[in-house]
């Protein structure tokens, strides 16, 4: 039996790439899980479209404006999904109770953690493709005519996701399915102050001053300085970034503390409430 | 320099809140024996096999496993360990053949198709190696875990509860297939059971846990001869009833 046993030296990849291909397994064993990746973004990508199109017949700021709107529910749903995508791969391993299997086995967290990042872009990239395309063809909306700046708006974006996504992880690995809740609410907290839909101006100063301190923030202006005013803004980009690097850390360190109560109280073995 | 013993287990407590699970255990597994873990619902037998596993951190004293501290060096030797439990899942919806995939490839095995393909066939698995885990039968399902947990080919085994609901024909057969694996393999068991049948067949050594205590230590014959008793079922009685001390004079 020798011949077959494990190796303690297994490259980290190999193993990110098992907890990706276990993922990847699962969506293609359910055709419901894929399409609900496609169905939320375009309702909302619709819903917004026609609502601008109707604005924009009837106003002359949104006419010079066309596809802000479009463009911020894109932006939103790369922000929103991505952390579903990374929290939902987690949740799964509750749902079906494999969570002590994975804890016995070689996989460390940061490699668990990096799985969960690529099952995010991929799910992210499953839901978000069509409906870029729904929105050329529906409304004219080219999202990747934003070319570089679209690579910067992601980035920032999905570095944002994915914070909140290992911390949100982090609390249900702690305190069971009872926090699961939190993996679909969380993000709405940041709707309103990262000014998705409106300028940062708008909110009264004292909430202006919390809103820049959310990476978000930072690429929606930079998202209606460009479509409305065709300026590429690098200045907020380059800042969400730094402020995105300290998040990302934080939200690492916070999973690997409560993991480590998780192990203390004994959670690891429990995946009820 | 190798450690003799496979698993070392020194003063273990685990305390959560008031509750002492587990209240300073001592005891040590040599390389390739089999040992059963003995005690009603509450005893401390799975909040001890999971400090062994490092999905626990005692509260205090130590659990080693081939010398290395729990949970703190557990990536010395996760990879020459494996577990299984009733109590625990593989994903529902894959296939027996992508749950076994996915967790060889984890644990880096060399030859992995061929090693799944020989479980396969030592399991009896063929038949619904394609269909999802969930769709199988309770049996079937234990005979899965079992495939998860031989993997790797583990030098360390442990086992909660390894035939829970099986019926007896399932249960015995899996018996039979884990002494195999011990004589082949040179590997240590450590198995947590309610079931006294399958503790006395399987287990050179047993111990008995109460309230997070070990009662006795001691191999299946000497435990009888000490108690008196014509089975491990009666000593279990005995101990779980507090009568332990009383049979132990009775039977000198």
């Amino acid at each position: 039996m020798s011949e077959h046993s494990a190796s303690a030296s297994a490259p980290a990849l190999q193993r990110v790439g098992a907890m990706v291909l276990r993922y990847v397994y699962l969506l293609r064993s359910s055709w419901s899980r894929v399409l609900e990746l496609v169905y939320w973004p375009a309702i909302q990508l619709f819903v917004w479209g026609f609502l601008q199109l109707y604005i924009t017949q009837n106003s002359g700021f949104f006419a010079r404006a066309g596809g802000v709107f479009i463009g911020a529910v894109l932006m939103w749903d790369i922000l929103f999904r991505g952390q579903l995508g990374f929290s939902i791969s987690f949740l799964e391993e509750m749902w079906s109770r494999n969570l002590a299997n994975l804890m016995i086995s070689p996989l460390r967290p940061i490699e668990f953690i990096s799985a969960l990042m690529v099952m995010s872009v991929i799910r992210l990239a499953v839901g978000m493709v069509p409906v870029t395309i729904f929105a050329i063809v529906f409304f004219g909306f080219n999202l990747y005519g934003l070319g570089l700046s679209l690579a910067a708006f992601f980035l920032n974006l999905i570095l944002t996701s994915w914070s909140v996504g290992i911390v949100v992880s982090g609390l249900v690995l702690r305190n069971g399915l009872g926090a699961e809740t939190l993996a679909w609410t969380v993000m709405f907290v940041l709707m309103p102050l990262t000014c998705v839909y409106y300028p940062v101006s708008v909110l009264p100063s004292w909430l202006q001053w919390i809103a820049w301190l959310l990476p978000p923030t930072y690429v929606f202006e930079g998202m209606r300085a460009l479509v409305m005013q065709e300026t590429i803004r690098a200045d907020l980009m380059a800042e969400a970034l730094a402020l995105n690097a300290v998040f990302f850390a934080i939200a690492v360190f916070v999973f690997l503390k409560l993991l480590e109560s998780a192990r203390r109280i004994g959670s690891l073995l429990q995946t009820g409430e | 320099m190798p450690h003799e013993a496979a698993i070392e287990v020194y003063d273990l407590v685990k305390v959560y809140g008031t509750t002492r699970a587990v209240d300073g255990i001592t005891f040590s597994l040599a390389r390739g024996s089999i040992t059963g873990l003995l005690g009603g619902n509450g005893a401390g037998k799975t909040t001890t096999i999971a400090m062994i596993l490092g999905l626990i951190t005692p509260t205090s004293g130590s659990a080693r496993v081939f010398g290395a501290a729990m949970p703190q060096q557990r990536y010395q030797v996760l990879h020459r360990m494996n577990f299984e439990s009733p109590f625990v899942d593989m994903p529902h919806r894959l296939t027996v053949r992508q749950n076994l995939n996915v967790f060889g490839k984890l644990y880096a095995v060399d030859g992995l198709p061929e090693r799944i393909a020989r479980l396969t066939r030592e399991l009896d698995l063929t038949e619904f190696i394609d269909r999802p885990t969930g769709k199988l039968s309770s049996g079937q399902k234990t005979r899965v875990a079992l495939a998860k947990a031989l993997i790797n080919s583990p030098d360390i085994l442990l086992l909660d509860e390894p035939t829970a609901s099986l019926d007896p024909d399932t249960a015995d057969w899996v018996r039979g297939h884990l002494e195999r694996y011990r004589e082949e393999r040179g590997a240590t068991l450590l198995l947590a059971s309610h079931n006294m049948a399958e503790v006395e067949r399987l287990c050179e050594r047993v111990i008995i846990m109460k309230r997070g205590h070990i009662e006795d230590d001691d191999s299946p014959p000497h435990l009888l001869a000490r108690y008196g008793r014509e089975n491990l079922e009666e000593v279990f009685l005995d101990v779980a009833r507090g009568r332990g001390e009383a049979a132990r004079d009775a039977a000198q």
